[in-house]
């Protein structure tokens, strides 16, 4: 994305409306690529005549909601994006922070929801491909994923089906190129039925003398493209799939999903870093959605250049394909680089020394045109800027709705008691461990992870290059943003930021990912501009710069849209991790407290989900005082007082008491007098959810020491014998230790 | 001691192998092109996808250069170590007995996993045939098989290395072997990963005893 974006000059002009009908006539080529009228007129006018369909392809491609982020562009200019330790920013292939001693971590998250709702396997696998590649196209190795998976309830086939095929791809990809899946979660809630959500995020540790930017510089410079050859794989994926509404038909668009191939990225990977490391090259972008197209379209469009390529040059896997398939085809485990015609010599010799392809295609020029040559004759001739900047970028017309829109189903009678109710919400796939998931994942390739999935509350890399470590969390309920967008979205980053605090981490950057529905309606519309609202002012307040994302909306089904979905991935830094926390209790006879501004509610949790109860509106959380909660939490599990830490999320104080008794084999002795004291219902206090507060354990004096600056420390009771058993009044509860454990293993397909 | 860590197209756990070497010595990668070990005193065919595991795990990679060099290096005497795809690779080979199939579950699955050793060299010091090691297991084509007079004669010769504790059978491995040795001695395979098991801070060191047992295997 560049800056010249703001200069488009026809902000809100075009309408929304879609052009008018041409009776029982075949609708316009323009109409099939996704294109309105008034955008064609506009291509038209920008080109002084009208686009040839090499041109079409090109411009419906990216002047896609995918890669124009039209409807979206706006909203996102809120979001604050700088910061002392931010290395790179929005705009670049990844962002990346600094980390010291003359390092970075990059890192990103990325959607691949409609190509994993069309065929599960290989979209997650590619998903997974393709922000492996955002990060090392920076020059930084990637050393770690991390995924955030929503599907439908368990009990439908389909979400079965796209659970399993979308678990196996990423394990397929991640385990096969040897970079560690450290952590992640996964929702399961009826409005993704149709509509899964496959978000991936990558983390990746580069020298910063080695890192380039995706700019293209350099007139005369060669262009070379790397790694796998071009098929007709994926041709129209970020228009076709990415940027429209799934609907009846979705098999006739599987050959718009991409084949992955981890083996040959491993090599690209191996081979660019190798490159980098040479000084080879003057800069690389990977190429993803819209494939050549957008790649070499973008490259030069932040270099102020002008690009010439020559397909006839571009190694195929079919020799018949057309110029406009082979400049839009999304073949994966590609990468173009801008060379020094003097080094293309030594560039290949290290291509093939990792036996992979590389190819001079073309060659940077200064006439600020796209060519696309098909030998010596011109198939197509654009303006850089028309292509990349010249897309409409529209206004929304955003409407709250009246009250909750998405539907209720009760799973469970408000009868239950105490133990039934835990033990359900315990059994809940949303809430239950994810082992099933991530044990197919290798989560410790690399020698760097030093909490694995589930045993901290984020994820701990060590980073030895910069002698310290880095936690990494991804969060995002949606169930609790369709309630309400603003407070839901500020949660996902506060939920991030206590999952840093518990390993001892200090949030450095975020990256987003804004899952959302069709934006040319109001609601989804209005969803959206709350939760970029929320997003901005959250990071604000926290002092944490956004450093990239991407955004994915049309997420909708025969039903309607999904949850408002907004994903957050935060890194922080730790100067040991040996010191991270560890979630689960530690010791017999430790004290256990809670700490920080928890004000649960019923509203939006899982036990009103379960009881057919949601409905819409949250309390809005006090995000200063959560901010003083992770600073005392941080400072606390970096003096090694604490003996675990866990924050209170999905089913409430209940079940952060189980997790963490469950975690560890002892159960805990509970009384949440002092919570009911403060107001909280017994069943409040047991399962409302809210921001702030942590589970902590210890000893009694040194949690109680804690207390002050505007953070409260309530004892809770202490860690032992072979029962969760809490004191709540009427609702006091006693489940043993191996009922609860069962009922949270319960997660499979 | 220098040890050489085998580099395949598609491996995954060379600069952990790699890493795990350099506490009890040197170490340095051999590309899979290469033909002359020069001089290393003993071998790892490391963790990960060789040529992306196309056709079966192991099956391509056993045809390379640095793999010949290998079989020539085995048949002197010199110790080598597979793990996982290395394991795969060395019974493609013929260096080892027996083959791995795809896991019981037809999952990969990633998981802490006890192992017990039968005839480890023993530790400095001491004398325990029988030790218990917690070490990582991650792999989706784990399962040991071989015929069964095979097995019995494995388990005669005191060719079985490993085997998974009771109830820590990962993949359904026929009578829960979890890694083999060839009948001199001084070719080991196994499928869990002692090169992740070599610090605390990522979660034992009991994956420093395998290490050290080829160190001092029989030359």
């Amino acid at each position: 994305m560049t800056p010249a974006a703001a200069d488009a000059g026809v902000d809100g002009g075009p309408s929304l409306t879609p052009p008018p009908s041409t009776g029982a006539e075949q609708p316009a080529e323009y109409e099939v690529l996704g294109l309105t009228k008034a955008e064609y007129l506009l291509i038209c006018e920008k080109l002084g005549r009208e686009p040839n369909g090499v041109e079409l392809a090109m411009f419906s491609l990216l002047w896609s909601e995918h890669c124009a982020y039209k409807h979206s562009r706006k909203l996102l200019r809120r979001l604050p994006t700088e910061g002392e330790r931010v290395v790179m920013g929005p705009g670049e292939n990844a962002g990346a922070v600094d980390i010291g001693k003359g390092y970075a971590i990059a890192f990103k998250v990325e959607s691949h929801n409609h190509p994993s709702a069309v065929e599960p396997f290989q979209g997650a696998a590619t998903g997974v491909g393709g922000i492996l590649r955002d990060v090392f196209a920076l020059g930084a190795r990637p050393i770690a994923i991390l995924d955030s998976l929503r599907f439908g309830e368990l009990d439908s086939v389909r979400s079965r089906h796209l659970l399993d095929g979308a678990v196996r791809g990423i394990g397929h990809y991640g385990n096969s190129i040897g970079v560690p899946n450290v952590g992640g979660e996964i929702y399961f809630e009826a409005p993704y039925e149709h509509n899964c959500l496959v978000n991936a995020m990558c983390v990746g540790i580069a020298r910063q003398a080695e890192m380039v930017r995706a700019a293209a510089a350099g007139i005369g410079n060669a262009v070379v493209l790397m790694g796998a050859s071009t098929g007709r794989d994926g041709i129209g994926g970020a228009s076709v799939l990415a940027s429209a509404e799934l609907g009846d038909g979705d098999d006739a668009k599987r050959p718009t999903v991409q084949i992955g191939d981890p083996f040959e990225e491993s090599k690209v990977l191996e081979c660019c870093l190798e490159l980098l490391g040479k000084g080879l090259l003057v800069s690389l972008q990977d190429l993803g959605a819209a494939g050549l197209t957008s790649s070499a379209s973008e490259m030069a469009s932040a270099g102020g250049v002008g690009i010439d390529l020559d397909v006839t040059r571009v190694p195929l896997r079919e020799a018949d394909m057309e110029p406009f398939e082979i400049m839009v085809s999304e073949s994966q485990e590609r990468m173009l680089a801008v060379v020094d015609p003097a080094k293309v010599g030594e560039v290949i010799a290290v291509c093939e020394k990792w036996q992979t392809g590389a190819a001079e295609i073309g060659a940077i020029t200064g006439s600020g045109l796209v060519r696309v040559l098909r030998g010596e004759e011109v198939v197509g001739e654009m303006p850089v800027e028309a292509l990349v900047d010249g897309c409409p970028l529209y206004d929304l017309s955003p409407a709250e709705p009246e009250g909750w829109i998405y539907g209720n189903r009760a799973t469970l009678d408000p009868g239950a008691s105490g133990e039934e109710t835990l033990l359900a919400l315990l059994a809940s796939p949303s809430v239950a461990s994810k082992r099933w998931a991530f044990e197919q994942y290798d989560s410790i390739v690399g020698s760097r992870t030093a909490r694995r999935p589930e045993s901290a509350d984020a994820a701990v890399l060590a980073i030895p290059e910069a002698d310290r470590a880095i936690a990494v969390s991804i969060d995002g309920n949606g169930r609790r943003v369709a309630c309400d967008p603003y407070a839901g979205t500020v949660e996902a980053v506060l939920e991030c930021a206590q999952n840093l605090a518990c390993a001892g981490a200090e949030p450095l950057g975020l990256t987003n990912c804004l899952n959302f529905g069709n934006p040319e309606k109001p609601v989804p519309a209005w969803q959206l501009d709350r939760a970029v609202s929320a997003l901005a002012d959250t990071c604000e307040a926290l002092g944490v710069p956004v450093v990239g994302g991407n955004v994915s909306l049309y997420n909708e089904g025969p039903e309607g849209p999904i949850y408002p979905t907004p994903v957050v991935g935060m890194v922080g830094e730790l100067p040991d991790p040996a010191l991270a926390a560890p979630s689960a209790f530690a010791h017999e006879g430790d004290a256990i407290a809670l700490l920080g501004p928890f004000e649960p509610s019923p509203a939006g949790s899982e036990l009103a989900k379960q009881r057919g109860e949601l409905d819409a509106g949250l309390p809005q959380p006090d995000v200063a005082a959560v901010a003083a909660a992770c600073t005392a939490v941080r400072k606390a599990v970096r003096a090694g007082v604490l003996a675990s830490a866990h924050d209170v999320s999905d089913g409430g104080l209940a079940c952060a008491l189980a997790e963490a008794a469950i975690g560890a084999g002892i159960g805990c002795q509970v009384d949440l007098q002092h919570l009911r004291e403060r107001g909280c219902s017994p069943e409040e206090a047991l399962f409302g959810e809210g921001s702030g507060g942590f589970v902590i354990s210890g000893e009694r004096e040194k949690l109680e020491a804690l207390a002050g600056d505007g953070v409260a420390v309530i004892p809770l009771g202490k860690v032992g014998g072979d029962a969760i058993d809490v004191a709540a009044g009427d609702r006091s509860l006693t489940v043993p230790l191996a009922a609860a454990a069962s009922a949270w293993h319960s997660l499979t397909v | 001691m220098l040890w050489g860590v085998v580099q395949f197209p598609g491996s995954c756990d060379e600069r952990d192998a790699l890493h795990a070497c350099e506490l009890s010595g040197e170490a340095r990668l051999i590309w899979h092109e290469e033909r002359d070990l020069d001089g290393v005193d003993a071998v790892v065919v490391p963790g990960g996808f060789s040529y992306g595991d196309y056709l079966r795990a192991g099956a391509i990679a056993r045809f390379s250069p640095a793999m010949e060099a290998v079989a020539e290096f085995a048949a002197e005497g010199g110790p080598v170590l597979g793990i996982c795809n290395g394991f795969q690779v060395l019974c493609e080979a013929g260096l080892l007995p027996g083959a791995l199939l795809l896991n019981e579950s037809m999952r990969f699955v990633c998981r802490q996993v006890e192992l017990v050793t039968e005839g480890l060299s023993p530790p400095e010091g001491g004398e325990s045939f029988h030790e218990r090691l917690s070490i990582p297991a991650k792999h989706g084509e784990g399962r040991y098989w071989a015929p069964e007079e095979m097995l019995d004669a494995i388990e005669a010769d005191g060719q079985v290395a490993f085997r998974y504790a009771p109830g820590q059978n990962p993949n359904g491995s026929a009578r829960d072997i979890a890694g083999v040795r060839n009948a001199a001695g001084n070719v080991l395979g196994l499928m869990p990963h002692p090169e992740h098991a070599v610090d605390a801070m990522t979660g034992s060191t009991d994956g420093l005893r395998v290490f050290e047992a080829v160190a001092g295997s029989p030359a």
